[in-house]
């Protein structure tokens, strides 16, 4: 009986994120008992905000957990990932700034509303995954290569929408939504976490999307034969992905009101990917679980906070990470799985025989 | 029988590799024979065109890997970050730790090694996605150059920079300059290494039994492994040699830039991916070939040289043209392959 209970938590899909999270939280207190202390301050604008290193990680994890919900979707739809959304977010965002500050890089204010040019984003963000998703779901390209050809071009295009200059907001709202409303303690990109949280949640439990792209990942031609068209449902996910890039790239530009096209959401394509295989979905499609896979990114960002504490520079985090990715999935091969419990049968075994 | 017959056209008379082969060849000339009549200048001398040979030595090199992991089904992204990591490692040694030329070679072909031995078992043996795996790998590399070593210097040993500099005269060519003075065209020891690499690498791949395991494991895995053929061990090998090449890559880029930094070689797998397809290597495996790959690279950086004398030297260029570029030929092989198809199924 006791057996049974303990399988049936250690097989839940939330059990291996859970398990890094109480980890990385336990190393953490040990190097830092003061870890998780939450202080109010003010901050260069005089409004209340919290700060520590838990807000810090709710805060700088956003951006991850909003691309993971577009890349499960992708991930169990097409059995691959799209490794674009670093460029894309480049491009959304650049396309972002041309709008609002119209093609001057110094403008005294900004030339359109903060909502027209999010539309813009959205529209050029859903472009590029319908690109990626009609080479993907049309043409039949492996997603991982079809998003290459973004993934090298994306930065270019990007420095090219606004001719390689660097444009800086002027209005101070747009730095709400990567930073603080006044009067509110909580970081904005919280709310905007939640409310992509709350739609996506909508979606899934009021649509067929989630059913459909797991039909699709576990068996297109019977999907196909079921009535599902998967050449659309492929496209789809990759829209929405496209989708949830601008919405990151909002959020990623208005941390600065400026942009840095070689550098703004670099490596983050390997965060997303990574997100997905700690969540315990299966990166060659099929199942999946959403939340699992947004408990991913905030753990990666965890990790991300716990390795800069250690004095890791930030280029070379990618190694450390890269290392994690490589355990991962060597853990959860299936033929390391079959041995392992090949293994596990063996010992009890033994020890019988020994006695 | 009698309906394909009739439905033979000159598509499929010739095999996958051949008509692959033919359009890259076929674009190269052409694409070179029209920067030579419509941009004159630095394209009529025979030197523009060692030049690119010169700069692409450790591409053609890496590009060959490359082509070989994906004729046997796979894909191995993490060679630029295996060039940058090698060209860091050899710079350190030689002007920190006061090393050799032999020595750096060595370092050169280990990490290669190292690299092909890891990432070749994590993909054959335990049935990793080759992409996950060497993507993790291109980060690690990338994360490890930096550790390294974190800013960008240039190497000052001399015994190194004598052969960096050494320069082979190709016979019979060459160009009158300004002050009317001749001077032979010339290549680097580079882009020696990696003309014979090609030879061997696509004498391998025709004559001898690995070569052919390669094109049968990467056409169909399971008919393959009926025929007797070790589908894992053939795996394993095609990972080891791109990733030795990667690194015999990484030395000649160094030879060429004499510096390590982290910045290396950004981007180099994308190039070689993009010029193993031009060259006709298909992603589904099974069908490319080396000498493919090598007009892959030309067409590539000929290209890249046109945008740049077109007066487009505007870094973003040369991203968006490889790109589109990659896209144009990934969509021929897609209608190809699905004609072809077609062709068969009637």
């Amino acid at each position: 009986m006791n057996k049974q209970i303990l399988k049936k938590i250690t097989s839940n899909q939330l059990f291996i994120p859970l398990m890094a999270l109480i980890l990385l939280a336990v190393i953490n207190l040990i190097n830092d008992p003061g870890f998780f202390k939450v202080t109010v301050g003010t901050n260069n604008a005089g409004n209340p905000v919290l700060s520590g290193y838990l807000i810090t990680i709710l805060d700088y994890g956003s951006e991850l957990a909003i691309l993971a919900i577009g890349m499960t979707l992708v991930t169990a739809a097409s059995g691959g990932q799209d490794i674009s959304v670093g460029a894309t977010i480049a491009i959304a965002g650049s396309a972002m700034l041309r709008v609002l500050c119209g093609g001057n890089s110094r403008p005294e204010t900004i030339q359109a509303p903060i909502i027209v040019a999010f539309l813009v984003a959205c529209i050029v963000g859903m472009l590029c995954g319908a690109f990626n998703g009609m080479l993907v779901a049309i043409f039949k390209i492996q997603p991982m290569i079809a998003t290459l050809i973004l993934f090298t071009a994306g930065r270019s295009i990007a420095a090219w929408i606004n001719n390689n200059e660097l444009p800086i907001v002027p209005d101070p709202k747009f730095a709400y939504f990567g930073g603080f409303i006044p009067g509110i303690p909580v970081p904005t990109t919280v709310f905007i976490v939640i409310a992509c949280i709350i739609v996506i949640a909508i979606v899934l439990k009021l649509t067929n999307l989630g059913l459909y792209t797991q039909a699709v990942g576990i068996n297109e031609n019977s999907s196909r034969l079921n009535g599902i068209n998967p050449t659309f449902i492929k496209f789809l996910t990759f829209v929405i992905l496209g989708l949830c890039v601008a919405v990151a790239a909002l959020i990623k530009v208005s941390r600065l009101s400026t942009i840095n096209y070689s550098v703004i959401a670099k490596d983050i394509e390997m965060d997303a990917i990574l997100a997905v295989a700690l969540g315990g979905n299966a990166l060659s499609g099929g199942k999946f679980n959403m939340w699992a896979s947004i408990l991913g990114a905030y753990v990666i960002q965890f990790l991300t906070t716990t390795l800069y504490k250690f004095n890791v520079q930030s280029d070379a985090l990618a190694a450390y990470k890269a290392v994690v990715v490589i355990l991962l999935v060597i853990f959860s091969a299936p033929t390391v799985r079959d041995y392992m419990a090949k293994l596990a049968k063996q010992l009890p075994m033994a020890r019988k025989e020994a006695a | 029988m009698k309906k394909i017959k009739e439905n033979t056209s000159i598509f499929n008379k010739m095999s996958d590799t051949n008509l692959l082969l033919t359009i890259t060849i076929v674009i190269f000339f052409l694409m070179y024979i029209g920067a030579v009549l419509f941009q004159g200048g630095g394209f009529t001398k025979p030197q523009m065109f060692f030049n690119i040979l010169n700069a692409n030595a450790a591409l053609i090199i890496t590009a060959c890997g490359m082509s070989i992991v994906m004729i046997s089904g796979g894909i191995d992204i993490s060679v630029g970050g295996v060039v940058a990591l090698v060209s860091m490692c050899c710079a350190v040694y030689l002007d920190y730790h006061d090393g050799s030329i032999l020595g750096s070679i060595l370092i050169a072909l280990g990490i290669g090694l190292a690299y092909g031995l890891v990432q070749g078992f994590l993909v054959a043996y335990l049935d990793i996605q080759p992409f996950i795996v060497s993507l993790a790998g291109m980060f690690f590399a990338r994360g490890m150059t930096t550790i390294v070593n974190t800013a960008p210097f240039n190497v000052e040993d001399p015994e190194f920079n004598a052969l960096k500099l050494t320069r082979i005269n190709v016979p019979g060519l060459g160009s009158v300059n300004k002050k009317g003075i001749y001077v032979p065209a010339y290549v680097e020891i580079g882009v020696i290494v990696a003309l014979l690499l090609v030879v061997l690498l696509f004498l391998v791949l025709r004559y001898t039994r690995l070569g052919r395991n390669l094109y049968a494991v990467g056409g169909n895995k399971q008919s393959a492994l009926m025929l007797g053929i070790n589908v894992k061990r053939t795996k394993f090998l095609s990972h080891l040699i791109c990733s030795l090449l990667a690194g015999i890559g990484g030395y000649v880029y160094f030879l060429h830039v004499g510096s390590g930094a982290a910045s290396h070689a950004m981007g180099m797998e994308m190039n070689a991916i993009a010029s193993s397809i031009i060259g006709g290597t298909m992603l589904t495996g099974g069908v490319g070939n080396i000498i493919g790959t090598l007009f892959g690279v030309l067409s590539l950086s000929t290209i890249q040289n046109i945008v740049a004398s077109a007066g487009l030297d505007q870094a973003w260029w040369t991203g968006i043209t490889i790109a589109a570029m990659l896209c144009i030929f990934l969509l021929i092989q897609s209608i190809v392959m699905s004609q072809k198809k077609k062709a068969l199924k009637i």
